[in-house]
């Protein structure tokens, strides 16, 4: 995750998902939830793993059928058929997902690395308020990225042990890697039950940590000032906004613009080369051109742009702005925008 | 105040659900045609992707425990009564040369075959026993089946339950019109005194109390399909 205390001339707002991601997770929401649905209505046509007339060792609730309003399609053949119908769906929209993420790099976010288990413990202190401040963050936290990486794998074995039961005869072979045509549905179930607790684990923490991440699964922007490690949040316990410091910002510009086309505020074309003011009183030369992207947004406004308030810690001294520099140093808060992410993955992933 | 991406987030979510509620089964007509369509691919793609996998009794028998559990006993149509075993007649018309009735003795003394292999339920559940019987094969060959004969129809006196199939898995050296289970002729229970049993089907397309195996050129519904059910309802 971006950290404006770490890197002065970072933009608060980055783009952060591909339109393909954007459009192949939706696509997944929907497809997966009807997945599921009908397969517990399928399931509820025979609500055991065992034969008939026989017991089975590893599923508690043998016999007991998955609660109505949680199933979908209606009756077997209903459900049957979504299931049939939804399965094409999922696993063309997995390839393009996959061929995207492949093809663009965006495999390496996500690639597990040495330091990862390291990483996820020290995001499990920090959410059991053991560590005080939040882990450094790259796009994902150590746990995400944990889950997202083995996401594709489950996917993979959802689909192998589906299609071990759905063509048992011809996949004779593959049914039988999975222990016979019992065990395969059990694995099937099983696999299908982790995904929707990952599931459902992801949507908790959206709501309760990242809310600013729903919308840039949608717009594709994220704004980075309200991301949990800018705002050292735990579940529910969203700290308040860190002082935005030192952020070079433009001497006024010949035109502000309030908002783009679509009238989305924070996103401004270019201005005018112009000196660039620092807060601590530094003078530094002007870029040839400022990022549409590197333009503060609200409750940043500094001096140089007068038509709004200041805001509370906008202003910061440069003693304090070092400070938190240290501290942001000290959480290993060495972040880059996704690109540079990347880059360091590439390296690190040689 | 509602920024315009909430108003997106919500709104995707909320269109997310509403799709969902308008695609049950039980909803509207379009998400209905939809679901017929997508049966009907589904069925194409099926029949492209395993027309070169195995479908023989080894390769089923592979999935079969070491023991052996007691074959699925249907209590829905117990219909058969000894009584009316003399009057029974299996024919196989339709898009034949010659036209048979055959007793339940002419089906014995056929050439006939002996299998164990799993039966799969729609429900989930399987299950396998050991069957005799003749195979559909040699029935269309004895009858002298027409170059246009596509599909087969196989037709219950049980409340008019038929299914019809494809000619391919109809012809499949395992698809046998069974007469025996585990050395005696059939019961009731599974579907006396002759029944479809084949590997290749679910078992709802494995027509029980058969009375008609009808050749046609057009493809024919069947109790099940009509309902919902997958036509082609491939294992």
């Amino acid at each position: 995750m971006h950290d404006s205390t770490a890197h002065p001339d970072a933009p608060r707002e980055t783009r952060r998902h591909h339109w393909i991601v954007r459009a192949t997770h939706w696509v997944n929401v929907v497809a997966l939830t009807l997945m599921v649905g009908s397969g517990l209505r399928i399931f509820n046509a025979y609500p055991a793993f065992a034969r008939k007339g026989e017991a089975f060792c590893c599923w508690p609730w043998e016999g007991h059928a998955i609660p109505g309003w949680l199933t979908f399609g209606g009756w077997l053949a209903g459900a049957r058929n979504w299931h049939f119908a939804m399965m094409w769906v999922l696993a063309v929209n997995g390839a393009i997902y996959l061929a995207f993420i492949w093809l663009h790099g965006e495999w390496r976010d996500l690639a597990p690395r040495r330091g990862d288990p390291r990483d996820a413990w020290e995001m499990i202190k920090f959410y059991l308020f053991v560590r005080k401040t939040h882990p450094r963050q790259g796009k994902h936290n150590a746990l995400q990225k944990g889950v997202y990486f083995a996401l594709p794998w489950l996917g993979v074995l959802a689909v192998l042990t589906g299609l071990a039961i759905w063509k048992p005869v011809q996949l004779a072979p593959l049914t039988g890697l999975f222990g016979g045509y019992v065990w395969a549905r059990y694995w099937h179930f099983l696999v299908m039950l982790t995904l929707v607790l990952l599931g459902l684990g992801h949507v908790f923490m959206v709501f309760a940590v990242d809310p600013a991440s729903l919308p840039s699964m949608i717009t594709g922007r994220y704004d980075e000032s309200r991301s949990p490690e800018a705002l050292n949040a735990r579940p529910f316990l969203r700290g308040r906004p860190k002082p935005v410091l030192a952020i070079a910002r433009p001497a006024p510009a010949p035109k502000v613009v309030q908002g783009d086309a679509d009238g989305d505020r924070d996103v401004r074309p270019s201005v005018t080369p112009a000196p660039v003011v620092l807060e601590d009183g530094d003078r530094k030369p002007a870029a040839s051109t400022v990022s549409p992207l590197a333009v503060p947004g609200d409750g940043d406004a500094g001096p140089s742009v007068p038509d709004r308030p200041a805001a509370d810690g906008d202003a910061q001294p440069a003693a304090i702005a070092a400070d938190r520099r240290a501290a942001g140093a000290d959480a290993g808060d060495a972040d880059q925008p996704a690109a540079d992410a990347r880059e360091s993955g590439k390296e690190a992933g040689r | 105040m509602m920024d315009r991406r909430r108003f997106l987030a919500l709104g995707g979510l909320s269109a997310a659900a509403l799709l969902a509620e308008a695609c049950d089964s039980r909803g509207p007509r379009s998400a209905q045609s939809i679901l017929r369509w997508a049966e009907r691919e589904n069925e194409g793609v099926e029949r492209f992707l395993f027309r070169h996998t195995s479908m023989d009794h080894a390769a089923s028998a592979r999935n079969v425990a070491g023991r052996m559990p007691s074959y699925y006993i249907s209590r829905s149509h117990p219909v058969w009564d000894e009584r009316v075993r003399g009057k029974w007649a299996l024919e196989v018309g339709g898009a034949v040369a010659r036209p048979l009735r055959l007793t339940l003795e002419d089906l014995a003394k056929l050439p006939h075959v002996t299998q164990r292999i799993n039966h799969y339920c729609v429900e989930g559940w399987t299950a396998s026993t050991q069957f005799t019987g003749v195979r559909v094969s040699e029935l269309a060959r004895l009858a002298g089946i027409r170059p246009d004969a596509g599909y087969a129809d196989f037709q219950s006196f049980d409340s008019g339950y038929h299914e019809s199939w494809d000619l391919e898995s109809a012809m499949h050296p395992q698809t046998l019109v069974a007469f025996a289970r585990e050395g005696r002729f059939l019961d009731a229970w599974y579907g006396a005194p002759a029944r479809v049993h084949s590997p290749v089907k679910l078992g709802y397309k494995n027509t029980k109390y058969l009375t008609r195996v009808v050749f046609m050129p057009q493809r024919n519904g069947g109790y099940w399909s009509d309902k919902g059910y997958e036509w082609y309802g491939g294992t």
